[in-house]
């Protein structure tokens, strides 16, 4: 693969064009999920269990059934019991079993909010009429909330079939704890032998929702011949389609799914939860139906990011070098096996070169909707905990925490915890672009302080495919099978037209339903600008080829002797021909004539994606009285690898910034003594909104991946891992507190200040 | 002849701790296949559940990724995101 990414040689990749779904966006033309229509639709709606943990004894339908409007109704004997299959899905492996319990409960319920039972009616009305006809009679159970209480013995158990994998001998008894997993290199007790100074914490952080402001949302059809239609908003339609056919025993090929505009998703929309239940409600009732989530729904339904405790031990010398490192991290997983474990375990420390880290992790189940990916999943959650200690470490050195991090810096050639050896990365330039910005020598007032915090995370290639295929006129149209989230309808756009060397104008982007282009994987893992922009290059390069061959017809040469430039096809050299250049337009003007349309789709499976580093400094002002806190002022630096357009970048590392800044200070899961979530929607589930924060500075530091053409590295999860640190750190700051638990809330702050301040009264 | 290094506890029992060894394979595919074939149960874990890395440079899911001679080859946990 060639690199194309010398910045100095681009037009069109690193500029800002105005981006390609704006106009639909602001006059309401675009068409999300819940905006989607099918002739002769109805309506689709759930009945969730109001106990967190039970037996199901039976479930009568039969009033609901006769209710007039009434098209179907639907239970866990109208979905297939499918085996135990396990899979790699979202943010890690996954059962096909679990996801079908987690779309509509067989035997028991394991969250409030589980479904039980469904139905299509003709409207809102008698949907919900339905709903309350079905009877359900439920043999309640104890129920666990907290992952603590869960690993505890004698806590009530979710899965009787469920034995922790990963230690030895293989368990006999059945446990919440699903799973074990340890990551080691060197020697952690020498490491801490040799350390001068020691910081050892416990933390804690809240499950916390994506919070993406579309709920989920489909219309499903199924025709009496069998063939599907979906129309769904998603991060991914071939992953609609496939786990949809799994969940139904239906061939991939009988179902297409078009992908719905979709507003966020951040992870959360890489699984199901409506979509199987509308085509077996469609089944049912021989008609289209439309189910669309509301707010509540989605919180009590739908899968946040896991909270869990985080136990942190890091060793220095005097003179700042760490000697040793070790976590031992307990996530939540939700009601089904699945935390992102593993990653928080392989993230929490991999910013740094340590020779002696030890990292143990457990997956563990309890009574809530189970978990789904969130940006980085786990990363951040131990990056809380790891860049918290490593703060304090720098107080108790009397260190800048830059400095610190510097003079542990990893770089080309340190291994990580979990063995892989960095190639080409970016921290050392990010840490010294964070110390250089003037924000981190800014002054700063009363009960205001200033913390500073980093984050990694791997970024992910895989399955893409790309089309790239010249009209008539000469323009191009760009297809992928990656559904657009953050911009990658313009950021394929610009790749091709800098391939082709024409306007990015001249190039429109476009999404094609699952029949209509080659399997594309979701959107998520920042990994649609590097795999599918490869695609999408290549596809550009391969056409590129073909134009040089056409126009070599249309001179009577040979293909050797053309060269492309600029958006036109030129004489080799001047034994090729004193021909005039000949531009796309005419070349595509001839395309029946040299062989006819010309375009090209590549399907690649990419790999080497390249790991991207972050560094964030926050100012924030503590009221002690309050202890409200107000973000000042934020810088984001990351290493970008290279901005196709760096606005929307930008936007990434914003998006990110904001929403770990909201899980730090606000964002929690209340659940009462029943095991009920108390705060099931966004008046009392508070999210950052944009009058809370000052602008979010984003400095794009510029260290190309040379396994992608132009350079690219993954940015979208990255900025959501330093933040809740970056937060505490300046908390610290500020009111001179350690906090160890998330949210840091104003009655959490206030709590700290007024146990401060508790001995001194005493005195 | 390339060398598998295993720091996660998943892979290390299948080895029964053994960390560290080298194999024959020269792509990931033969990697999977030796790996089963010394330590069974190992080579299919590793196709439905690991990516591997190859002097640094993370592959899953392919096949044909070459291994050299003197590479380092680790075991990791595929990953998925958000």
């Amino acid at each position: 693969m060639t690199f194309i990414g010398n910045k100095s040689d681009l037009r069109v990749v690193g500029t800002r064009p105005v981006r390609p779904d704006g106009v639909d966006k602001v006059t309401g033309r675009a068409v999300y999920g819940a905006d989607a229509t099918m002739p002769g639709q109805i309506i689709g709606k759930v009945l969730r269990s109001p106990h967190p943990h039970a037996k199901i004894i039976s479930i009568d339908t039969s009033k609901a059934e006769k209710l007039p409007g009434v098209k179907g109704v639907i239970t866990s004997a109208d979905i297939p019991n499918i085996p135990s299959e396990e899979a790699f899905v979202g943010e890690g492996p996954m059962n096909f079993r679990d996801l079908s319990l987690n779309c509509m409960a067989r035997d028991k319920v394991l969250y409030e909010g589980h479904v039980v039972a469904a139905v299509a009616a003709i409207n809102d009305a008698v949907a919900d009429a339905a709903l309350k006809l079905i009877d359900v009679k439920y043999e309640i159970l104890p129920h666990v909330i907290d992952v603590e209480e869960a690993m505890a013995p004698g806590a009530p158990i979710l899965h009787d079939n469920l034995f922790t994998a990963g230690v030895t001998p293989k368990p006999t008894t059945a446990s919440n704890v699903a799973k074990q997993v340890r990551f080691t290199i060197g020697d952690v007790e020498a490491g801490f032998a040799q350390a001068d100074v020691i910081v050892e914490q416990t933390y804690t952080t809240a499950p916390v929702h994506q919070a993406y402001i579309e709920p989920h949302a489909c219309v499903a059809a199924i025709a009496a011949d069998g063939q599907v239609l979906i129309t769904a908003s998603s991060q991914g339609h071939f992953m609609i389609r496939a786990y949809t056919a799994k969940l139904l025993g239906i061939e991939i090929a009988n179902i297409r799914v078009t992908n719905a505009e979709i507003g966020g998703g951040f992870g959360g929309k890489t699984v199901v939860y409506l979509e199987p239940l509308a085509v077996a409600l469609s089944k049912k009732s021989g008609r289209p139906v439309k189910m669309t989530m509301t707010r509540e729904d989605v919180f009590r339904g739908t899968g946040p990011t896991s909270g869990g405790t985080i136990y942190v031990k890091v060793g220095a010398t005097k003179d700042g070098k760490i000697t040793a490192a070790q976590t031992i991290i307990k996530l939540q997983a939700g009601a089904f096996p699945g935390s992102p474990i593993n990653p928080a375990l392989m993230c929490a420390f991999a910013m740094y070169d340590l020779a002696n880290v030890d990292t143990l992790g457990y997956d563990v189940v309890s009574n809530r909707p189970k978990v789904a990916a969130y940006r980085a999943p786990g990363a951040p959650i131990s990056s809380f905990a790891a860049e918290s200690a490593i703060d304090d470490l720098a107080r108790k050195l009397g260190m800048d925490p830059i400095d610190l991090r510097l003079k542990n810096a990893a770089k080309q050639g340190s291994k990580t915890v979990y063995g892989v050896t960095h190639g080409v990365i970016g921290y050392e330039e990010v840490l010294n672009a964070a110390k250089a910005h003037p924000h981190w020598t800014a002054p700063l007032g009363k009960n205001q302080g200033r913390g500073v915090a980093t984050g990694f995370w791997f970024n992910i290639g895989g399955e893409s495919t790309g089309g790239v295929f010249i009209n008539e006129d000469g323009t191009a149209s760009v297809v992928t099978g990656s559904p657009d989230i953050g911009g990658s309808r313009a950021s394929m756009a610009m790749m091709a037209a800098e391939v082709l060397g024409i306007p990015y104008e001249k190039v429109r982007a476009v999404i094609p339903d699952t029949a209509s282009i080659g399997f594309t994987h979701v959107t998520g893992g920042s990994r649609v600008t590097y795999a599918t922009g490869m695609a999408v290059t290549q596809a550009a390069q391969a056409v590129v080829e073909d134009l040089k061959k056409r126009a070599a017809m249309i001179w009577d040469i040979s293909p050797e002797a053309v060269e492309w430039k600029d958006g036109e096809a030129v004489p080799a050299g001047a034994n090729a021909g004193g021909f005039d250049p000949l531009p796309l337009a005419a070349i595509a003007l001839k395309a029946a004539k040299t062989g006819g349309p010309i375009g090209s789709e590549i399907s690649v499976n990419a790999q080497g994606a390249g790991p991207g580093f972050g560094a964030h400094i926050c100012d924030i002002e503590v009221d002690p009285e309050t202890g409200h806190s107000t973000i000042l002022r934020y810088t984001a630096v990351q290493d970008v690898g290279r901005a196709i357009h760096p606005s929307y970048v930008e936007g990434q590392i914003q998006g990110g910034a904001v929403q770990g800044i909201g899980w730090a200070l606000n964002e929690e899961y209340i659940y009462n003594k029943k095991g009920h979530m108390d705060n099931a929607g966004f008046l009392d589930y508070r999210i950052p909104v944009a009058s809370d924060l000052p602008m979010i500075e984003a400095v794009l530091v510029e260290v190309p991946n040379t396994r992608h053409p132009f350079g690219v590295r993954g940015v979208g999860e990255v900025p959501i891992v330093p933040p809740m640190a970056a937060v505490r750190n300046a908390i610290r700051g500020a009111i001179d507190l350690e906090m160890f638990h998330l949210p840091m809330s104003p009655p959490r702050i206030r709590a700290a200040v007024d146990a401060a301040k508790a001995p001194k009264a005493a005195e | 002849m390339p060398t598998v290094v295993i720091s996660g506890s998943s892979c290390r029992d299948f080895t029964h701790g053994e960390s560290e060894f080298e194999v024959a394979a020269t792509t990931f595919r033969q990697l999977i296949r030796e790996l089963e074939q010394r330590f069974p149960g190992l080579g299919e874990h590793v196709e439905e559940y690991m990516a591997i890395a190859i002097d640094g440079v993370i592959y899953q899911d392919a096949y044909h990724a070459p291994l050299k001679p003197n590479s380092e080859i680790v075991l990791i946990p595929k990953i998925g995101a958000g």
